[in-house]
């Protein structure tokens, strides 16, 4: 059984900081996922899953992610919002694993919006 | 208990895996009474059911602090707090909540008085002027998981104290701090600390007092249910500082949960290095020791501790000498007050200054309080020394329920004071709670409404303390019975104005002669409630008066003929429930009450569905 150093308290902490980190509300962002009934049958899991390798493939400790239910614009599911601090929220349409991938490392990662698959801005602020 | 990813390389790989959601379920004693743990079971399988196990994580909490509502779990990032919760209630939380981000409105908290349901913690009244110190992880962590202790900060402190700090800077910085026990006295912890450090012994020990004796109080219990290591670390620190290699907790043995995540909180310390020989590489060794207490009150003092240790009885001795000079074994050894442990890390961590800018001139620092009695929020809460009574009452706690008015409020424990309406605004600290006659002592505190009877409560805290005093000096072994008997007299309706004034006279013997603090503290409820009700008492000997009606052989119990008949009928549930048969009546017909015969049990007053029985 190895002993911890006092570096090894550092080490840790940076293990855990995901967890506690979300859990006193700290974020660069927040992602929230559309998953009301037409959004999970148009895929929104696969995008929530993407969402959650992404961030921990990464250790992206400071990204909030969350679900919101239907948007009522079912024919454009899967969604997603973006929500930087400070800014008006992004939604982005008829999402794809690499779609959200490009938005992740754009828009919340380096705050560019990727215009591309953007629906509108400003739709419903949540924080 | 779950395995413990004690191999910091490999958790990085497993255990570490993020999620979007924590859905903290308290897991304190209050709640796993309400079936908290039920609902943890329900969340997990409907979390299961919906997949979704790998994106929300399930954690078990110490208490929330705010019992009255439990069980309760709070959703985070989003802070969302759900109360009373039922395992029937869970699929829906978990369908709309978890899996559609919509949050269920009709499991929320909605204050007493309010018709809306408040979403978020930190908006809640109960928790919105709360300041959390000594309870800083308290809802935040798993108390039985030491990582989760470190990612908030845990044992850095030790860390800083063993590399960076000489254990005479540790002290000082105890004594710039201002903080005081947070056990009773409210001794400088610093300065006790200072005279230990000094002591010339090879041998001294640390000892924790986590005995908690006094009914209906929690905090200590509550601070290691959910912050186990806040006490580890601070004892470490301790010993680092004073110079001791070895310490004890001894913890009330009625405490299970506490003591189970003791014993997981301090083994997992061990197997981390940071408790044993050598903590984190360096030269400083230290062994911790749990002792579970003997059972009896006055155990809870210092000196009848170190003897309970020591496998003697558990009885009080003169001081001087004082713990720090011969304590355990005749070695100097320095006790203190669970709270006032889990203080010393952030205190090390944040610096003195910072500690000291919290609170008044004389109290630093904050105060775990148990709030219990006619109060709206029950609970546990921790607030910044210099709050008023007031607002913990009103703004924390909610105010009195049933629109009933306030009448007094004790402090202090069993032997603390009861403080009336008109000194409200006395800024909690040590000083203002002496002067008003009571104590801060261990943080109970129980609110009394306009149906208590004042002598009466005086009465039964005197009944504790009579029957808690371990009868080693007179003062405290006659005094408190003498001064039961007196005050049962006079809410038996016997007393007479003589018997009034030797019991005055006997509570200051027994407070300036008893040997420890029980008997030197357990008049001050019959001081206070002489010195702000008198006139309930004279009530009580004069007039054969008890205004809220609770003394029960000076009711008199009176059935009003015409309400009896027109809106009763009489019914005669009261005749058929006295069980002295002193009530006559026919059926249609009014009632009545010999009171030759009435043995003034009150039977018929409760069950009169027809308001038609008054007390007069
Ligand atoms: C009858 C009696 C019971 C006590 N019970 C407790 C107790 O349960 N917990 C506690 O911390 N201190 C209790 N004390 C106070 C201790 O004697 C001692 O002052 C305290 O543990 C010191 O720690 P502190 O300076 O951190 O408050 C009690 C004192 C008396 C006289
Ligand atoms: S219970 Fe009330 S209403 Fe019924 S007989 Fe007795 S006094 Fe009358
Ligand atoms: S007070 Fe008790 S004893 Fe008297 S009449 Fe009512 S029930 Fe009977
Ligand atoms: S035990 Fe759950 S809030 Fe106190």
């Amino acid at each position: 059984m190895p002993k911890l150093k006092i570096e090894d308290l550092q080490k840790i902490k940076q293990r855990v900081q995901q967890t506690t980190n979300l859990r006193e509300g700290k974020s660069r962002a927040k992602i929230t996922v559309h998953m009301g009934t037409c959004g999970i049958a148009a895929g929104a899991r696969d995008i929530m899953d993407a969402v959650m390798e992404i961030i921990e493939n990464n250790n992206v400790d400071d990204v909030i992610i969350t679900t919101s239910g239907c948007a009522g614009l079912c024919s454009q599911e899967p969604m997603a919002t973006v929500e930087l601090p400070g800014q008006t929220p992004v939604k982005y349409i008829d999402l794809t694993k690499a779609k959200i991938a490009k938005i992740f490392d754009g828009h919340v990662m380096n705050g560019k919006i990727v215009a591309d698959f953007v629906l509108g801005v400003g739709s419903e602020q949540t924080h | 208990m779950e395995q413990l990813n004690t191999e910091p390389t490999k958790t990085t790989a497993n255990a570490q895996k993020p999620f979007r959601m924590s859905v903290l379920v308290c897991a304190g004693t209050g709640c796993v009474s309400n079936n908290s743990f039920k609902v943890m079971e329900a969340l997990q399988d409907e979390i299961k059911k919906h997949n979704l196990e790998k994106e929300i994580q399930i954690v078990g909490t110490g208490c929330n602090g705010f019992c009255a509502e439990g069980p309760l779990l709070v959703v985070q990032p989003d802070e969302i707090f759900y109360a009373q919760l039922k395992v029937k209630d869970i699929p829906l939380l978990v369908e709309e909540h978890f899996l559609k981000g919509r949050p269920v409105e009709k499991f929320m908290y909605t204050p007493p008085e309010g018709e809306v349901a408040i979403p978020k913690m930190s908006d809640i009244d109960f928790f919105a002027h709360q300041r959390l110190i000594a309870l800083r992880n308290r809802g935040l962590i798993d108390p039985e998981k030491i990582d989760e202790y470190i990612g908030r900060d845990g044992y850095t402190a030790i860390a800083k104290a063993l590399t960076e700090m000489s254990p005479a800077e540790i002290v000082q910085e105890i004594v710039d701090s201002g903080l005081r026990g947070r056990g009773g006295a409210g001794f400088p912890s610093g300065v006790k600390w200072q005279l230990c450090a000094k002591q010339d012994s090879d041998t001294k020990y640390i000892v924790c007092n986590a005995d908690e004796g006094d009914p209906g109080a929690f905090m200590d219990r509550s601070i290691i249910e959910s912050d186990p290591h806040s006490v580890i670390e601070g004892m470490l620190i301790g010993a680092f500082g004073m110079g001791a290699s070895e310490g004890f907790i001894y913890i009330r043995n009625e405490y299970p949960l506490a003591l189970e995540r003791l014993h997981v909180a301090i083994e997992q310390a061990e197997k981390y290095g940071l408790l044993g020989e050598n903590i984190l590489g360096t030269n400083f060794s230290f062994k911790m020791n749990v002792v579970r207490g003997a059972g009896a009150f006055v155990c809870g003092e210092e000196t009848a501790l170190i003897a309970s240790i020591e496998g003697k009885l558990g009885e009080p001795r003169p001081r001087p000498p004082y713990p720090v000079e011969s304590g355990l074994w005749g070695k100097p050894t320095n006790i203190n007050n669970v709270e006032t442990w889990a203080n010393v890390p952030i205190i090390i961590d944040r610096g003195a200054k910072w500690f000291a800018s919290i609170g008044t001139e004389t109290s630093k620092g904050t105060k775990v309080f148990s709030l219990v009695g006619k109060i709206n929020n029950t609970g546990l809460l921790e607030v910044p020394m210099g709050i008023t009574l007031r607002d913990i009452i009103y703004k924390i706690g909610g105010g009195i329920p049933n629109g009933k008015k306030f009448k007094a409020i004790q402090s202090g424990g069993p032997s603390g004071g009861c403080i009336p309406e008109d000194q409200l605004d006395l800024p909690v600290d040590y000083e203002s709670l002496s002067e008003a006659g009571s104590m801060m002592g261990s943080g109970g505190m129980v609110v009394m409404d306009e149906d208590t009877c004042m002598v009466d409560v005086a009465r039964y805290f005197l009944t504790f303390t009579r029957d808690e005093s371990c009868g080693k000096c007179a003062p405290c072994r006659e005094g408190t019975w003498q001064m039961h008997e007196i005050l049962t007299k006079i809410t038996e309706g016997n007393g007479t104005l003589n018997d009034l004034a030797v019991l005055e006279a006997l509570a200051e013997v027994v407070k300036d002669t008893s040997l420890c603090g029980l008997g030197q503290t357990a008049p001050n409820p019959v001081i206070t409630t002489l010195r702000y009700f008198r006139d309930e008492y004279l009530a009580h000997i004069e007039k054969k008066e008890c205004q809220a009606h609770v003394c029960r052989e000076l009711n008199t119990y009176i059935i009003h003929g015409d309400v009896c008949k027109t809106d009763g009928k009489g019914c005669g549930v009261c005749r058929r429930e006295c069980p002295d048969k002193a009530i006559t009546g026919e059926k249609g017909k009014a009632h009545v009450i010999d009171q030759q015969l009435c043995g003034k049990c009150g039977v018929c007053y409760d069950v009169c569905n027809f308001n038609a029985i008054t007390i007069e």
